[in-house]
């Protein structure tokens, strides 16, 4: 019997197109649009100049307080404005933007393929050098790193938990990462339990990627206290709580961080970019970008720089097929379909999805049937149809009492509704408000 | 036949000591209220809209009993001819307020602004403005799902299914401020009215720098500042690459709808003038 987490979840069709596709390097764009909004907390302060010389890794915005990160350029060239654009959700955003001239790194960049195992850095100086190198959770949530690495007080972590399980129909990044980057990752995953002083790591990978599992078991061998467990396919295993509780069985209590039950959790990405950090001196300004979809004539996964146009990747897997019905940022669960294909990729981006018009269409909402579908399925044990009724009357402090704090956003209940009914949409929607309650509360 | 008697007697004995018990603790525990509150309260109009700041017409009644001069109260839906009855009750001097009405600062209906994406989401403008900035290309405009038409109270919002934008009936609008709170785009606004429902506004709430204004919706405010410029009543602001018209020092003499090069101010309940088709044709429009 494998692993997975205890309660709902369901199993949409894979469709890992790219799967046996290798990574391959994106060509440079002509210009790059970066944001200095790309993570959780408090954007960066840009620190650059409308005619500046940038080269690619050069800090261009700086984090401006403990929740944020810095923003490096991810190309050579020459600062055209720092301006306002349209970010995916069609609202302007500040960002840098670059004309792309050559491509010259910062000369401390190590730029070899040669894996480099040895590091005798202590915990704080590599939180330090994470920090820097502007590591967010590549995931998808993009939560600075470093602010992970250091528990509240009073806190300690037993367990770092590696995601790949890659949950999301349709992604591969995730899993070519860890075929082709192996040992590279399982180094950032040593680095990261030096960072925060554990024992002991798990990488939690779902059975639908066994060569992933086969090579990481193997190769875990060779490093201390790391191990690989194989876990049952099930949407959303990806889910922070959802993997602790798969490969521990502990659950996190409600409003509580993973670190309650002694855990940290990062991404097999993260651990990637934490490796390239530490041992090569560079920081984040490229990623793994999945290109798929059923229309799409080359399902690819390009290592694209952040801030490069998501037309850019559309065309280099083939162009935009004739009946793309919506363009995703994302996996198809939890993804964002985005306003315009100039929307730059930034290190949130795991994919880009191209959704045929049937597949991508919404179904006609009808009355709720109470099949309890939505109940059954929900990760976090809560009633998304009361919920959603809740938002829709505005009746926030029974939402709050029904924990919609604690919903993921993993759209597992709109998935199964056979009434078609925008559950997650009136959730979300409730929590945004029962936030500002809360946070208008403590003030 | 005696037990009935008995029972009689000890019901009574009973009834008349509670009776007494009563008495006491209500005088003991009486709360004064004033009655003229209640007088208030029934020549409100009882539409309990939150209008006049208060949770309720008897939070509102409270707080003019509580007053002392009834220049900060004011309730939009009686308007003048209720709050002078309050006044009178109260025997203070009732402070005219110039009445108000609501209108929504846009004109991207759909043929001046262009679709340039869908959305299939719950529809209702609070989602769809907290996870997209709209079907059109101007991230600042109507979103037409009705927000402002479902919380008006007073039927006083016509969706015009097709158009794009509401447009608000001033003989209905009360000026209660619901539909100001509903809108996610901080659209509407509260104006001064004036006869006829004449007014002069800018319809527009787009910040966005000129060339990227107009691209997304024709008539957008680009913010050159020209109405600015020929405001002889300094009623005009620009901020934010958008102007502004303070309807309390408007004189309605529309000089700045003829310079404005992209008709984002729109004149409302004029006679229709002789030479310039198109500024009726934005008229018209709203």
């Amino acid at each position: 019997m494998l692993k997975t987490f205890k309660l709902g979840g369901v199993h949409p069709p894979e469709n890992k197109l790219s799967a046996d596709k290798k990574i391959e390097n994106l060509p440079l764009p002509k210009t790059v649009f970066i944001p200095v909004a790309q993570h959780i907390g408090a954007p960066a302060t840009p620190i650059v100049k409308r005619g500046d010389e940038v080269k690619t890794g050069q800090i261009i915005a700086k984090s401006s307080s403990f929740v944020s990160t810095n923003i490096h350029s991810s190309v050579s060239g020459k600062v055209k404005k720092v301006d306002v654009s349209a970010d995916s959700s069609g609202y302007s955003k500040q960002g840098i933007f670059i004309d792309v001239a050559g491509d010259e790194w910062l000369e401390e960049i190590d730029r070899t393929e040669e894996l480099v195992k040895e590091f005798n850095l202590d915990g704080s100086e590599i939180v330090k050098k994470i920090q820097d190198a502007g590591i967010v959770g590549l995931g998808g949530a993009t939560f600075p790193t470093h602010v992970k690495l250091v528990p509240p007080k009073g806190m300690k972590a037993e367990v770092l938990l590696l995601n790949g399980v890659e949950c999301e129909p349709y992604l591969t990044s995730d899993h070519r990462l860890m075929l082709e980057k192996a040992d590279e990752i399982l180094v950032g995953v040593q680095i990261l339990m030096k960072a925060m002083n554990v024992e002991k790591a798990v990488i939690g990978i779902e059975n639908n990627k066994p060569d992933a599992i086969q090579l990481l078991t193997e190769k875990a061998k060779n490093y201390n206290g790391v191990s690989v467990v194989a876990l049952k396919v099930q949407y959303p295993q990806g889910g922070e709580k959802q993997l602790i509780n798969a490969v521990t069985g502990k659950e996190v209590p409600s409003g509580a961080l993973p670190i309650a039950v002694g855990a940290v959790v990062s991404n097999v990405g993260t651990a990637f970019a934490v490796y390239e950090a530490i041992q090569k001196n560079k920081p984040l300004f490229e990623r793994v970008v999945t290109v798929t979809g059923k229309g799409v004539s080359k399902p690819s996964n390009f290592k694209v720089r952040v801030g490069t146009a998501t037309s850019e990747l559309v065309e280099a897997a083939g162009g935009l097929p004739e009946n793309t019905g919506k363009v995703i940022s994302g996996g198809p669960m939890m993804g964002r379909a985005i306003a315009s294909l100039d929307v730059p990729v930034t290190k949130g981006t795991s994919g880009i999805l191209l959704m045929q018009k049937e597949e991508s269409e919404r179904g006609e909402v009808l009355n709720c049937i109470r099949c309890g579908r939505c109940v059954s399925v929900c990760p976090m044990g809560l009633e998304p149809y009361l919920l959603m009724t809740l938002g829709e009357k505005h009746i926030f402090d029974r939402a709050e009492d029904e924990r919609v704090m604690d919903c993921i956003e993993c759209g597992s209940c709109s998935y199964t509704c056979p009434s078609h009914r925008p559950l997650l949409d009136y959730i979300r929607y409730g929590k945004g408000k029962v936030g500002q309650i809360i946070r208008s509360r403590k003030k | 036949m005696s037990i009935i008697l008995y029972t009689i007697a000890t019901l009574a004995i009973i009834g008349a000591s509670a009776a007494v018990i009563l008495y006491f603790v209500a005088q003991k525990f009486k709360v004064f209220e004033d009655p003229r509150i209640d007088e208030v309260e029934e020549s409100l109009p009882s539409a309990n809209c939150g209008g006049c700041g208060y949770a309720g017409c008897r939070a509102f009644a409270e707080a003019c009993v509580k007053a002392s001069d009834l220049g900060d109260l004011n309730c939009p839906v009686g308007g003048a001819e209720t709050m002078e009855s309050v006044a009178s009750i109260l025997g203070l001097e009732a402070v005219k307020k110039a009445p108000r009405v609501a209108f929504i600062r846009c004109n991207g209906t759909c043929d001046h602004r262009p679709k340039t994406n869908s959305f299939d989401g719950a529809s209702t403008c609070a989602i769809s403005a907290s996870i997209y900035s709209g079907e059109t290309g101007c991230e600042y405009g109507c979103l037409g799902y009705g927000d402002c038409v479902a919380s008006c109270e007073f039927d006083a919002i016509d969706l015009r299914e097709g158009m794009g934008v509401p447009l608000i009936l001033d003989d209905k609008c009360v000026a209660c401020g619901a539909c100001v709170e509903a809108c996610p785009k901080n659209l509407i606004e509260l104006r001064k009215m004036y006869p006829k429902g004449r007014k002069v506004v800018v319809a527009c709430r787009n910040e966005a720098k000129g060339g990227v204004a107009r691209k997304s919706c024709e008539v957008a405010c680009i913010g050159c500042g020209k109405c600015e410029k020929v405001c002889n009543f300094d009623a005009i602001t620009i901020e934010n690459n958008l102007a502004f018209i303070d309807s309390d020092k408007c004189k309605l003499c529309r000089k700045c709808v003829s310079v404005c090069p992209t008709h984002a101010i729109i004149e409302v309940g004029f006679p229709p003038r002789k030479v310039k088709e198109e500024d009726k044709e934005s008229s018209t429009a709203k």
